[in-house]
């Protein structure tokens, strides 16, 4: 099982290690400093480094590697997705997972490791259940302490633990009771040159935020659940029911959690909300290139594209670029050669654009290498899968909750190639 | 930490004065001694604020250890959190300070009884994770009663600390009977307690692997597919990693299995996901093809792997791995599922790898038009290791699929055509294996690959286009040319190019004889007599006597039409796929590696296998597999990327396995000129009877000979082999071909091919070491694990290092019998490890049992008669070899030529009956009976010995000598 954890920041420094069984010296990161040095860029360091006694396996989040030791044969998946729990407790403990974020409260990020390994054994991972035991930090609260000399650690035994609804505590209680679900999709999508499309799928998750007392059981179904290509639940939601009526029924956690994420694949035709016309040329035997590209909505029905946001790793050989935007700013790193344009909405009569000249180096040969281009956008009050919420129930409280729904659709790896 | 505490200090922002960086401010001379005082004051709240600091330093991996009395004696306190926090440094310092963990052990048995769970359940936690020995003699007895604790929590925490208490101290947890209550937690009421049992049984049995804890039966089987329902996402895992290992009784409880582990494929977490595809991957083996429910079960596999690769680029990585396992199992599960392996631009490079070569296993007619300009994208990529596996990958797909190869090898020239020289070289280096694969189709773009002769810098690309070149020299006008080009800087090119660039003349010279003479002269001695590399030698050698002996059959051997090459590359051996597949989701599904190749903390792993189709007439049971598996050489798979080209270039002539020292007599260098001089006449003059000319006295053949030198090579053929006889070739001994023990790929560039060999009494490991990375290599050192034999290398390895990049080197390790024993499964398997400057690889390598047979093993006659008696007839195995075309005396020299002798003969009714001894290094006798039968080619092999297990072994090396 999991040995030890090690956190590492940007500049290479181990700034937290914790072990769960007899500690490992920390001189075995450097067989990670190593593969970090291979690597050209962070990302690029490989996720499983094996080293003649342990095995390391990392993930990379928010500039933090955190790189677990492992001894014996153990599932790296399973690695991988507790280090994710480890990320998520400590976002949602501290507001964000940052160094100076985890060293303000490294009392309390040991007090939670422990809490959710023992022995290399995952514990308690729910942050419903780790809230009971460790209260999360508020200034508030600290302040409290000091002065009473109180304590942020539950005394009681949290009782979602062993209970059939381990994921909700009892005696919720809340005087306004709401239920909001976000359905949120991301399209993946690689355009070729001429604008058509390689390929594009859809990842759309819903995730909810429900404060209602008691122990409500809700149903939630769909006009169109045929749609959902593959789905994974929370564990709270009856698959038996999902599978023979395609109804998500289930007794919510308290608080935020996320309900279903799914997937609607390449084989079903995916819209496409934008399109891009672009030129990017380079002649042989000039030490100049044209820049030419114009953005337009497509297949939005009718709603904005918003929050635009293009860029581009442009050939090595680029020196500068002198463009001009008929709408919102660009910028052009020349060291690392990324050109980025923050578009902002898209006025469909008026399309934005981004012209101008590239300038190479002189007598340098012409680039080899086709920019791809990078979208990002958001389009609010749409499902691009154009899945939508029949109606949601509840039943085993009397009370009337209030229900909200919002739908949102976002570029995921958006990507256009030139 | 000065420096940290001061920049701590900077970043301080509002409110941070409440947060817990304030206990690192404290880091000054004199730090402990402040500590100490704080730890020991009368107030409450000073002591947790202290020893709140204590931890802190401990997280920075800063040594508190000092403060352990003054830290225990705030132990027994009310305050929860005072008392976790103390237990938290408990943990860390136990080991380190022994005794005065002792002190500790009291408050721990108290707390054990404590009313409230959680710290019943804490104590018991803690406890167990202190390591030290005097501690867990204390532990039995609070362990037992919390085992049978009447909360769950307590139990479900007790269980675990089973698993910490085994890791200390095996022997009390099996003295106090912990594992037996352990097992009937397996069918406790709580879900979550029977996953912790679970996972706490398996932790154990890694490390006892015949201890047959996990005694599944249908009846645990049902609690666990029970409690699978209902516990958490980790207990799931540990309880579908433990269904993996059940087999089912029938395909119906098969079916019943797969179908309550289906819905785990819609769970968030991958792990879980994984997991059960594991186990579906599995018990689907046993599923009859034509039932329904298998079609039904294949469509559900599609969508989970599918969503894997939406996830974050780690966990990508790790579901690729797994899923180029699936794909070359049971390819229709992601037939039509090509796109979503598609490379996006900034995908990390170990993704886009992968992807790749999953793309290419799925390739298939139906999509290659789009795979073709998605590889073609990829080309024109800004990252050169994946530009290059693009291109490489561009080969492979028309290897592949035929009706593409057209399109795929104008794609290569367009390619070509960007003049992008690591393209343009890769380019070519995949061209040479279309040739290979569709001879005499695609030769007219030999004039644009030759354009850019000049511009080839890499070994690899090289002799590549020289072996195009030779082996189209009759359509290639200035071949020579061409050829000469290179041969000016002969001494300066790499053993590859080298060794291509002598088969290329030599072939020009066969189909060009007058033009090339001189050339031909002129390589030959560049390689024999300039040289010092012996591979390089041995060929040139090999040549020229050819040449000169019997032209006819050097044409015969050197133009020989080549075996093509297989459509699939890279292709898993089917039976470590079978054990891989059992072990989907596992550090050796990532490795494609065995997990017994894990030599760390697997103490001798049982291998797995699947279980057989039910009613099918598949005969994939996975010991006929194996066996196939183990006597055939994988010689038509191109075994990896990495080798591709040095494979194809040593097919056409192979050197033979053992090298011995070249001769360095005078009399053989005259003996070769003469040589050539004769046999350029004969040639030249049409004279082709092929003249003797060289000296008398030539012995038997060698034993080992490549597959190239066939019937039809005269007997003079093997003149060259005896030129040395009793310099350094084992004359007669037995010697396997070299296989590959570790590819390239799999060690960073490191490829090492060996053999075993026992001449003298000795016996010998002889390996080749290639360098294949782009760095030199150094500091070379091998290393044995325990084994059936107790093999252990002699001395330290003699690798003249550092070995520089595509170089590579024969060396022979002396071995001694004198290592520590342990019985390996097979009996003579070896595990290796070694070790260079980049990393320490393992592998494993199969001996022949025959180069253990000691040379004083021929038994008395009477002794023989006695003992052969005297082994009770259980012990006794009979085997037959088939197809051997030996009388019985040869049948008898060979044998002895590896040390098993004839004591005595006799011959009944047309047959002859050989009676044969031979001893092993540990003084295991094994006595045989030869049954060999004039007109009948299969011989019958009795073997009785009082260790049966090696017979299969012994027989082994009887079916090797005599076929060869």
């Amino acid at each position: 099982m999991i040995h030890s954890l090690f956190l590492i920041n940007a500049s290479g420094d181990i700034f937290l290690e914790k072990h769960w069984k007899s500690v490992v010296s920390r001189s075995v990161c450097d067989y990670f400093f190593e593969a970090q040095e291979r690597a050209t860029e962070p990302e690029n360091v490989p996720p499983v480094i094996p080293t003649p006694h342990h095995y390391l396996i990392s993930v990379l989040r928010h500039r933090i590697f955190f790189v677990a030791v492992i001894q014996s044969e153990v599932p790296p998946l399973f690695v991988i997705e507790f280090l994710h729990r480890v990320v998520d407790t400590f976002q949602d403990y501290f507001g964000v997972c940052t160094e100076a974020a985890i060293k303000d409260n490294v009392v309390v990020v040991y007090e939670l490791l422990e809490e959710m390994l023992d022995n290399g054994f995952p514990l308690a991972t729910e942050s419903n259940i780790l809230k009971e035991l460790i209260k999360p930090p508020t200034i508030l609260r600290t302040m409290v302490n000091t002065i009473t000399g109180s304590t942020n650690v539950g005394e009681q035994l949290p009782t979602g633990q062993l209970s059939v609804v381990p994921w909700r505590r009892t005696g919720v209680k809340y005087t306004n009771n709401e239920a909001y679900f976000d359905v949120v999709e991301e399209i993946d999508a690689i355009i070729d040159k001429s604008g058509s499309t390689i390929t594009a799928e859809i990842q759309g998750v819903i995730d909810a935020c429900v404060k209602l007392t008691g122990m409500p059981d809700l149903t939630l179904s769909f006009m169109n659940p045929r749609l959902l290509d593959d789905v994974s639940f929370h564990p709270c939601v009856r698959f038996k029911r999902w599978e023979a009526e395609r109804i998500l029924s289930f007794i919510p956690p308290d608080g935020n959690f996320r309900l279903l994420s799914y997937h609607v694949s390449s084989q079903n035709l995916v819209a496409i909300p934008v399109y891009v016309k672009h030129n990017i040329s380079f002649r042989e035997g000039s030490s100049q290139g044209r820049f030419d590209l114009t953005l337009g909505p497509k297949q939005t029905m009718g709603k904005a594209v918003e929050s635009v946001l293009v860029s581009s790793q442009l050939p090595r050989g680029v020196l500068n670029a002198n463009l001009s935007a008929s709408q919102g700013t660009y910028t052009f790193d020349p060291v690392t050669k990324l050109l980025s344009w923050d578009v902002g909405k898209i006025n469909p009569q008026k399309l934005p654009s981004l012209k101008g000249t590239m300038s190479l180096q002189a007598g340098a040969s012409k680039p080899d290498e086709n920019p791809t281009i990078n979208i990002q956008f958001k389009i609010q009050q749409m499902a691009i899968s154009g899945l939508k919420v029949n109606r949601l129930d509840m039943y085993g409280e009397k009370y009337k909750p209030f229900k909200g729904i919002k739908y949102m659709t976002k570029a995921g790896k958006f990507q256009v190639r030139t | 930490m000065q420096a940290l505490a001061n920049q701590l200090c900077e970043n301080r922002q509002f409110g941070s004065k409440m947060t817990d960086s304030k206990y690192f401010t404290t880091t000054k001379k004199g730090e402990i001694f402040e500590l100490k005082a704080e730890l020991n004051s009368d107030k409450k709240e000073k002591k947790k604020e202290a020893v709140k600091k204590v931890i802190a330093s401990m997280t920075v991996g800063k040594d508190v250890s000092a403060l352990f009395p003054d830290v225990v004696n705030c132990m027994q306190t009310d305050n929860l959190e005072l008392k976790k926090l103390v237990y938290l440094y408990l943990m860390n310092y136990a080991k380190s300070q022994p005794d005065m963990a002792i002190m500790a052990v009291n408050t721990f048995v108290k707390d054990c009884e404590d009313p409230n769970p959680l710290i019943r359940a804490l104590a018991v936690r803690t406890m167990g994770c202190i390591r030290v020995d005097k501690i867990t003699e204390y532990l039995c007895e609070p362990l037992r009663k919390c085992l049978k604790d009447e909360d769950p929590y307590v139990r479900k925490t007790a269980a675990v600390c089973v698993a910490k208490l085994h890791d200390i101290n095996a022997q009390l947890v099996e003295d106090q009977g912990f594992l037996d209550t352990l097992k009937d937690l397996i069918s406790d009421s709580n879900p979550m307690v029977v996953a912790n049992a679970v996972a706490a049984l398996s932790e154990i049995a890694e490390s006892h692997p015949n201890s047959n804890l996990m005694d599944l039966n249908p009846q645990t089987m049902n609690k666990l597919l029970t409690a699978l329902n209902e516990c958490t996402e980790w207990g799931q895992i540990f309880i579908l990693d433990c269904l993996a290992n059940y087999t089912p009784r029938d395909d119906r409880e098969s079916q019943s299995i797969c179908e309550r582990v289906t819905p785990r494929l819609s769970h968030a977490n991958s792990a879980v996901v994984l997991s059960a595809v594991k186990v579906l991957m599995k018990f689907m083996e046993m599923l009859p093809k034509d039932l329904d429910y298998y079609g039904t079960l294949l469509k559900k596999l599609a969508p989970p792997l599918v969503t894997l690769l939406s996830a974050e680029p780690e966990l990508q990585y790790v579901a690729l791995r797994n899923i180029n396992l699936i794909v070359q199992r049971r390819p229709e599960i992601l037939k039509h599922e090509m796109k979503v392996f598609y490379v996006k631009y900034n995908d990390p490079i170990y993704v886009k790898l992968e992807k790749l070569d999953i793309m290419i296993r799925l390739a298939s007619q139906a999509n290659i038009a789009q795979v073709l300009a998605e590889l073609k994208e990829y080309a024109t990529e800004v990252d050169v290791d994946f530009v290059r596996k693009a291109v490489r990958a561009i080969g492979r797909c028309a290897i592949k699929v035929e009706q593409s190869a057209e399109r795929c090898v104008s794609t290569l020239l367009d390619l070509i055509q960007t003049k992008v020289n690591y393209v343009v070289q890769e380019a070519i280096v995949v061209i040479k294996d279309i040739f290979r694969k569709y001879p005499n189709k695609y030769e007219s773009v030999i004039a644009t690959l030759c354009e850019n002769l000049d511009s080839l810098d890499e070994p690899e690309a090289r002799a590549a286009m020289i072996w195009i070149v030779g082996e189209y020299a009759e359509r290639i006008d200035n071949a020579d040319e061409l050829l000469e080009s290179f041969l000016e800087g002969f001494h300066d090119e790499s053993t590859q190019v080298q060794l291509q660039l002598l088969t290329a003349i030599v072939k020009l010279f066969l189909k060009k004889p007058t033009e090339t003479q001189e050339l031909v002269q002129q390589v030959l001695s560049l390689a024999t007599q300039d040289s010092d590399n012996p591979d390089l030698r041995d060929r040139g050698y090999i040549y020229w006597r050819l040449l000169s002996t019997d032209p006819v059959a050097a044409k015969e051997v050197v133009l020989a039409e080549k075996p093509l090459i297989s459509e699939e590359t890279d292709l898993i051996e089917p039976t470590l796929l079978e054990e891989l597949i059992c072990h989907i989701g596992t550090l050796a599904s990532v490795y494609h590696k065995p997990p017994s190749a894990f030599v760390e903390g697997n103490h001798g792993v049982q291998h797995k296998g699947l279980p057989g189709s039910a009613g099918s007439a598949e005969s994939e049971s996975p010991d006929a597999v194996s066996a196939g598996a183990a006597t055939e050489a994988p010689a038509a798979v191109i075994p990896s990327q990495g080798d591709l080209l040095g494979d194809l270039l040593n097919l056409d002539l192979t050197p033979p396995a053992t090298t011995g020292p070249l001769p360095h007599s005078g009399g053989m260098q005259m003996g070769a000129m003469d040589l050539l001089g004769g046999g350029l006449d004969s040639l030249l003059g049409g004279d082709l009877g092929g003249s003797p000319a060289m000296g008398a006295g030539f012995g038997a053949p060698p034993a080992a000979m490549p597959p190239a030198f066939s019937a039809p090579v005269s007997g003079s053929l093997y003149d060259l082999f005896d030129l040395d006889n009793g310099v350094g070739m084992p004359l007669g001994s037995f010697c396997p071909p070299k296989t590959v023990w570790l590819p390239a790929m799999k060690a960073k560039g490191l490829e090492i091919s060996g053999t075993f060999v026992r001449h003298a009494g000795v016996i010998q490991m002889e390996m080749t070491i290639t360098n294949k990375a782009m760095s030199v290599m150094t500091g070379f050192a091998i290393q044995f694990n325990r084994n059936s034999f107790g093999l252990a290398p002699a001395g330290p390895i003699q690798v003249p290092s550092p070995l520089s990049p595509n170089q590579n080197i024969e060396v022979s390790l002396p071995l001694n019998t004198v290592g520590p024993v342990m019985k390996m499964e097979p009996l003579n398997n070896l595990q290796v490890a070694f070790k260079n400057n980049i990393d320490v690889f393992y592998f494993s390598c199969q001996y022949p049992i025959s180069v253990l047979f000691a040379e004083d093993g021929k038994m008395e006659r009477q002794v023989f008669l006695a003992t052969w008696k005297d082994i009770p007839n259980e012990n006794e195995s009979q085997f037959q070899i088939k197809d051997c075309h030996l009388n019985s005396d040869a049948a008898s020299n060979k044998l002895q030529s590896i040390n098993i002798f004839t004591i005595a003969e006799r011959t009944v009714d047309g047959q002859d009956m050989l009676y044969q001894s031979m001893k092993l290094t540990n003084g295991i006798w094994a006595l045989a009976e030869l049954k060999v039968q004039a007109g009948n080619p299969n011989y019958t092999v009795s073997l009785k010995c009082r260790a049966p297990e090696v017979s299969q072994c012994v027989f082994q090396s009887y079916e090797a000598v005599l076929k060869n």
